[in-house]
């Protein structure tokens, strides 16, 4: 990718330099050592059960159905999400955990529909059509009941958005406490120079709205209902 | 829509929003369940005073290095291939977003939420060269639709309104025939903006919060439609404020994590979403041209100011939702975008004086707003600043005297200003006696009296107070 142009930097930012007496962005500022980080405090010492508890009673409130399963009983925990959701039509995306966990032939025999980065108008036409989209998860954040996608090229944007409705798989080993364990993990990247995901999604349950009378309306442009199903590692 | 969104003079807004029963009822239920929620997220997040210590200490910080992470955001956007306009007034903003709407031969724009368009009116700069705006956040959209009824609140626009109202606008502008029910109008709008979501040439965004230090914008939202507008439009156009930016990610976690329990009281909103520069090349959806436009428009008149620490607003609305004046006049009455204490503290910054010199005044000092402000802006005592510029600068106090009358009127009745007394106990503590409004005092007095302006944090004021004399004489 050619670099982006960049326009009217040099005035724009030698005003605000005189009014912050700032010297010169080729001098980097030094970020001070933050006076206390309650963000390392929360859920302090928590086992992988009891983030699973947490994950599971957020779901509560985040509108979300909540299912936990083993790698040998997920393809029939699918199949039961599906017929619960009536879910004809799948989309999920390109990304080899599918077949990793055993359950790409049966989305094969589903005729689900994956994503596929070669061709733009028609990964998006299908995820529009679908009842259900599904991709793995990341990251996932206890606390708040996040899933995190760190959108990689098979992942598909549109795959977590666009369907009616939502479907998370979540390895065990995903959950974390917060999303200050996820920005940690970001953070690392940038500090070496590795490209971050071009879209980072912190997905937590699905759209919703409080704009008409602060009442809450769950499902708006994004997916109107959502599943998070958790696999007890192998 | 303009920073200002009406003509009339300040008395008139005013009263117009105390004789509003239904909005002035709106205003105060959603005022409560929205302090409510947010004291219940603080409570149990734990170290609340720490956790705003910590936000306030990254504002300052990066305000007061604003020019070097400027520099940085924009040097990461445009390693990536992305595009950055550095725009020092509205007009400036609005010419480069014109000429990509242009370059791209664009008819059709999608738009999530975004307070800075609203400031620089570039929906109108937009539609003047013949493209489709379309507000795709519901409550910007229901306000769209209603003839461009300005917002009165900056998280939830549309607050002012009811369900049955917001039912008969979707009827007669769109031939809707459901019921009142949120859950059908929200459907409605859903499949409405569904199609302009797939046909749009163009999505704009805002930005909650650039990081500097990855090139990255993340967008807070609960609806869905900012993701929509950065996954399927093939050129993607975000605007931001300068000052929305922190170093890194581990700064953001905090001031998103500050954000979404102050708004809403949520942990995180349903999608928090950062985007790093265009899609790539192997990625499918998203935006092959992605355009960043850094707007000043104002802001950098406050950079070095007494002022400063306004720019560290993360915009959460949360002053906005305990301001007992708020809850009497609505957010109308302001004739700002920027309504509630942060904008009676911003709105004459970004538009003089003259415009908004009653704002200040719009305000009882109860403090509640500086008590609840997630990074710890003074608010009140910024408010006691304007006043007393204003003052210095021999503006007349008839503006002050106005207020003071209109807010004598709500006040009248007894239930009324109990109620706001409630919310805010201190709001006439200077004036109670055992919690008691002494009979002798009526309301009009009470208010007049905030004249005499308490100080309430006289350490921090008086610094400021030094400061200014410094740098008064620094430029005589
Ligand atoms: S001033 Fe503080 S409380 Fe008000 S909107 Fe800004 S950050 Fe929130």
């Amino acid at each position: 990718m050619p670099k982006g142009e960049i326009y009217n930097r040099d005035s724009f930012l030698a005003n605000i330099r005189v009014k912050v007496g700032g010297i010169s962005p080729e001098i980097p500022v030094e970020k001070p050592n933050w006076s206390v980080s309650p963000q390392r405090n929360v859920l302090r010492g928590a086992s992988q059960d009891e983030l699973v508890q947490l994950l599971s009673d957020q779901c509560t409130q985040i509108h979300t159905d909540f299912f936990i399963t083993t790698v040998d009983d997920l393809p029939s925990k699918l199949i039961e999400v599906f017929g619960f959701y009536e879910a004809e039509s799948i989309v999920y995306s390109d990304d080899s955990r599918f077949s990793d966990y055993g359950i790409e032939q049966y989305l094969i025999e589903k005729k689900a529909f994956k994503w596929d980065n070669e061709s733009r108008e028609k990964s998006i036409e299908q995820s529009e059509k679908a009842d259900i989209g599904i991709t793995f998860s990341d990251i996932t954040l206890a606390e708040s009941g996040t899933v995190v996608l760190l959108n990689n090229p098979g992942q598909g944007r549109s795959v977590s958005l666009l369907p009616e409705k939502y479907i998370a798989i979540i390895p065990k080993s995903s959950i974390v406490k917060r999303m200050t364990q996820a920005t940690d993990i970001i953070n690392q990247q940038v500090k070496n120079n590795e490209t971050i995901a071009s879209s980072v999604n912190f997905i937590t349950g699905p759209s919703n709205s409080a704009d008409i009378e602060m009442n809450l309306v769950v499902g708006v442009h994004g997916p109107v209902r959502a599943a998070y199903i958790v696999i007890e590692d192998r | 829509m303009p920073m200002q969104i009406s003509e009339q003079g300040f008395k008139n807004r005013v009263e117009q929003g105390i004789e509003d029963d239904f909005m002035r009822g709106a205003v105060r239920s959603a005022q409560e369940r929205l302090q409510t929620n947010r004291a219940i997220a603080a409570e149990e997040l734990g170290d609340w005073e720490d956790w705003r210590t910590l936000g306030q200490e990254i504002r300052s910080h990066t305000i007061e290095h604003l020019d070097y992470y400027l520099h940085l955001l924009s040097e990461n956007v445009s390693k990536l291939g992305g595009h950055v306009f550095f725009a020092e007034t509205a007009e400036e903003a609005n010419q480069y977003i014109k000429d990509v709407a242009q370059k791209k031969n664009a008819k059709k724009i999608a738009k999530s939420k975004s307070m800075v368009t609203e400031e620089i009116s570039m929906n109108q700069a937009l539609e003047e060269i013949g493209c489709e705006v379309i507000e795709t956040d519901l409550g910007e959209y229901i306000l769209q639709i209603d003839d461009h009824d300005p917002p009165s609140h900056i998280v939830a626009p549309a607050l002012h309104k009811n369900k049955s109202q917001i039912r008969d606008v979707f009827e007669e502008k769109l031939g809707y025939e459901n019921t009142d029910k949120p859950e059908e109008l929200a459907l409605f709008a859903r499949e409405k903006l569904r199609q302009e979501f797939l046909e749009a040439d163009i999505g704009i965004t805002g930005c909650n919060f650039a990081v500097a230090e990855s090139g990255s914008i993340a967008l807070v939202t609960n609806e869905g439609n900012a993701r929509m507008v950065s996954a399927l439009p093939k050129t993607q156009i975000t605007v931001m404020g300068m000052e929305r930016i922190v170093p890194g990610w581990e700064e953001l976690d905090i001031v998103v994590s500050l954000l979404t329990r102050a708004a809403v009281g949520q942990k995180l909103t349903s999608y928090i979403t950062a985007l790093t520069g265009p899609k790539l090349e192997e990625e499918a959806d998203g935006p092959e041209e992605f355009h960043l436009v850094i707007v000043d428009n104002g802001r950098s008149n406050i950079l070095g100011t007494e002022f400063q620490e306004a720019l560290h607003c993360i915009r959460c609305a949360a002053c906005i939702n305990v301001c007992p004046v708020y809850r009497h006049v609505g957010g109308h009455a302001y004739g700002s975008i920027y309504p509630g204490p942060i904008g009676a503290v911003l709105s004459p910054l970004l538009g003089g004086y003259d415009d908004y010199e009653e704002l200040p005044y719009a305000s009882s000092l109860c403090g509640a707003c500086t008590e609840v402000c997630p990074v710890k802006i003074p608010l009140h005592e910024q408010l006691i600043m304007h006043r007393k510029n204003m003052a210095e600068e021999k503006r007349t106090l008839l503006a002050e005297r106005l207020v003071m009358q209109s807010f004598g009127k709500a006040a009248e009745s007894p239930a009324l200003f109990n109620t706001a007394t409630k919310m805010a106990p201190f709001l006439t503590a200077p004036l109670s006696k055992e919690g008691k409004i002494s009979k002798g005092i009526g309301p009009l007095k009470n208010w007049t009296d905030s004249r005499d302006f308490p100080e309430p944090n006289r350490e921090r004021f008086r610094d400021w107070f030094d400061k200014r004399e410094r740098r008064k004489s620094k430029n005589a």
